[in-house]
């Protein structure tokens, strides 16, 4: 390439090959890992992919959006509620009968399709992003006032679902799954196959994101990132392509959310409130942001590292991730896979004393 | 007679009870270099920032016209002026720090800046040229792969000037090009807006009185939101009035 720089060269061929590592640990994941642990990876990887989609708002574009946990929260309940029907088996769903209630509700009855199902995963988180990213970005609320607003919704998605009880199971969330698509969700072979799907639509996000990054889109998302302004004033116009992203973000929390369910057998408002969301940034940050390697990786070692821990000292893992968060923030700035920029720094430094 | 590019009429600009800008009318023709002098809140850049819109008219209106079509700029959103032909430099020097200086003139060359387009990679042969030329010209070429950071204040400014460039305006708007340039990168600037003048009209805020009189072809001097008087640098400066109020006091 005629505006590729060497040094440029060679730290895309680094991430790549990081990348590549991931993945072929990953595919490899199932043959020497127990069941258990498995399923723990595949939980990991649907996070990875909410992050490599807040990497795309927050590491390109600059927008910092706490309240992820909406779109990934929208794409689960879709993929729960079909799941719920299929293990109600054409009765109402026990809470549904435990709140009262006499028949299903009109908006549940289309989720009795899986095309509809595999549809409204994807469209619903869409369709919401679309409408809250074009009122706030074309009206030009941007920086902390948006990461504020974005934060409300996802209290406000939470707590609508804690209230509506008799339609979404409250607080207990919807769980009491029994198969997907007809397999039963339990079986190792099922959870073998979410395991492979997620780690194909990992792959695939990656694949597609890194394409868009390395397009002019993705050198307008950083410019609107650095000087908003100066875009506008450029002839682009940023709200157009920060509603683009924000919905692919928006979509890819969402299939997150739909391959989540499955595997972990449960969704709950507790797992898209306000702090989840904010762990989500955290997995970027620590990952290293604008890098899409970086946050698959912060994702994985994160949440590896949280339930290793939680498992040995169940009262520390907060601790430990806040710990974790700010050595990061303090000492690498570039997250961790700016960690092998480190002896290059120490030798600049060294020269820089000489002098 | 040259063509009239812009006419700006009877434009008024109030935030809340001030008045920036009080019934301002003047016509800006092609191929011409226009001076707006004045002291300190005199409206000068309130009345740039009128044209390329970012700020709203209270009353008055600003046509600009290009390839005989008529434009009324007040109801035209920012980025759509930038895509008919009207290129804006802010006082600060702000360019993106985040890709090289190339890639800095490439998103300002392509035309076409849909989200669509973006999608896309294509860089016609003819829009390299033309940023290559660019590049050489503000002396930016050798580090074209480079991020801007490595740049002085002088370069940040002649890499925005030469992404105004590089974009083809009909019109330029530069809000103090040459604030903080040393004597010899003004006098390139100078240079440098004399070939911009032979294919746009250019309208420049500016303090430097010897930067204005090398290259204005026709000033205006703008004192507490109005038009205090205009004609050439000669007559301006004649001009006792413009003396007492601006002049006279050392130029600022």
């Amino acid at each position: 390439m005629l505006n590729e720089t060497k040094a440029g060269k060679f730290r895309i061929q680094g991430n790549t090959i990081l990348v590549t590592i991931i993945f072929i640990f990953l595919t490899a994941a199932p043959f020497f890992m127990s069941s258990f642990r498995m399923n723990m990876f595949g939980k990991y990887m649907c996070f990875a992919l909410i992050a490599i989609g807040i990497d795309m708002i927050w590491g390109y574009a600059g927008i910092l959006s706490l309240g992820h946990g909406v779109y990934f929260g929208l794409g689960a309940y879709c993929m729960a509620m079909h799941l719920k029907l299929e293990a109600s088996g054409g009765a109402l769903p026990d809470f549904m009968a435990w709140s009262a209630m006499e028949k299903l509700p009109g908006f549940w009855k289309p989720f009795e399709s899986t095309a509809f199902t595999l549809l409204a995963v994807v469209l619903v988180p869409v369709t919401v992003a679309a409408i809250i990213g074009s009122l706030t970005f074309l009206n030009r609320i941007r920086g902390v006032y948006f990461s504020i607003l974005s934060q409300a919704l996802a209290y406000a998605l939470a707590t609508f679902m804690i209230g509506r009880q008799e339609y979404f199971g409250g607080s207990n969330g919807l769980t009491n799954f029994s198969t997907i698509f007809g397999c039963p969700i339990q079986s190792t072979q099922t959870k073998i196959i979410l395991f492979y799907c997620t780690l194909a639509a990992l792959i695939l996000a990656y694949v597609g994101c890194r394409f868009l990054v390395k397009r002019r889109i993705g050198r307008v998302l950083i410019a609107v990132r650095d000087a908003e302004n100066r875009a506008r004033f450029t002839g682009y116009s940023p709200a157009v392509y920060k509603v683009f992203v924000y919905c692919l973000s928006a979509a890819l929390a969402g299939i997150a959310g739909a391959l989540y369910v499955p595997q972990v057998g449960i969704i709950s408002p507790t797992d898209i409130n306000i702090s989840p969301s904010i762990e989500m940034v955290i997995w970027v940050a620590v990952g290293g942001k604008g890098t899409l390697v970086g946050p698959v990786l912060g994702a994985l070692v994160v949440n590896f590292l949280k339930s290793l821990i939680s498992e040995q000292f169940p009262a520390f893992w907060q601790f430990f991730m806040g710990g974790v968060f700010i050595l990061v923030v303090l000492f690498l700035p570039g997250g961790l896979v700016s960690i092998k920029e480190i002896p290059a720094k120490i030798k600049a430094r060294k020269l820089k004393k000489e002098e | 007679m040259a063509n009239p590019i812009l006419q700006i009429k009877n434009a008024s600009i109030t935030f809340g009870d001030f008045k920036a800008v009080k019934n301002v009318s003047t016509t800006v023709y092609d191929n011409e270099i226009r001076f707006l002098i004045g002291p300190n809140g005199a409206g000068k850049t309130t009345l740039l920032d009128a044209i390329c819109g970012k700020n709203k008219l209270s009353s008055g209106n600003i046509v600009y016209y290009n390839d005989g079509q008529e434009y009324n700029l007040p109801k035209i959103k920012e980025n759509k002026i930038v895509n008919i032909g009207v290129g804006r430099k802010f006082q600060a020097p702000s360019v993106f720090s985040g890709i090289t200086i190339y890639e800095n003139m490439e998103l300002a060359a392509v035309t076409n800046r849909g989200l669509m387009a973006s999608i896309g990679n294509k860089l016609p042969a003819e829009i390299r040229e033309r940023i290559d030329e660019q590049l050489q010209f503000i002396g930016l070429y050798e580090l074209r792969n480079e991020y801007p950071t490595v740049l002085s204040h002088g370069q940040k400014q002649w890499l925005e000037i030469g992404m105004l460039c590089v974009s083809k305006p009909r019109l330029m708007l530069l809000d103090e090009p040459v604030a903080g340039m040393g004597r010899r990168e003004t006098q390139r600037t100078a240079e440098l807006l004399k070939i911009i003048q032979k294919e746009c009209a250019v309208i420049v805020v500016e303090h430097d009185m010897q930067f204005v009189r090398e290259v204005a072809s026709w000033v205006t001097v703008l004192h507490d939101g109005e038009i205090l008087c205009e004609g050439t640098m000669d007559e301006v400066q004649n001009n006792q009035q413009v003396i007492d109020v601006y002049l006279g006091r050392g130029g600022e």
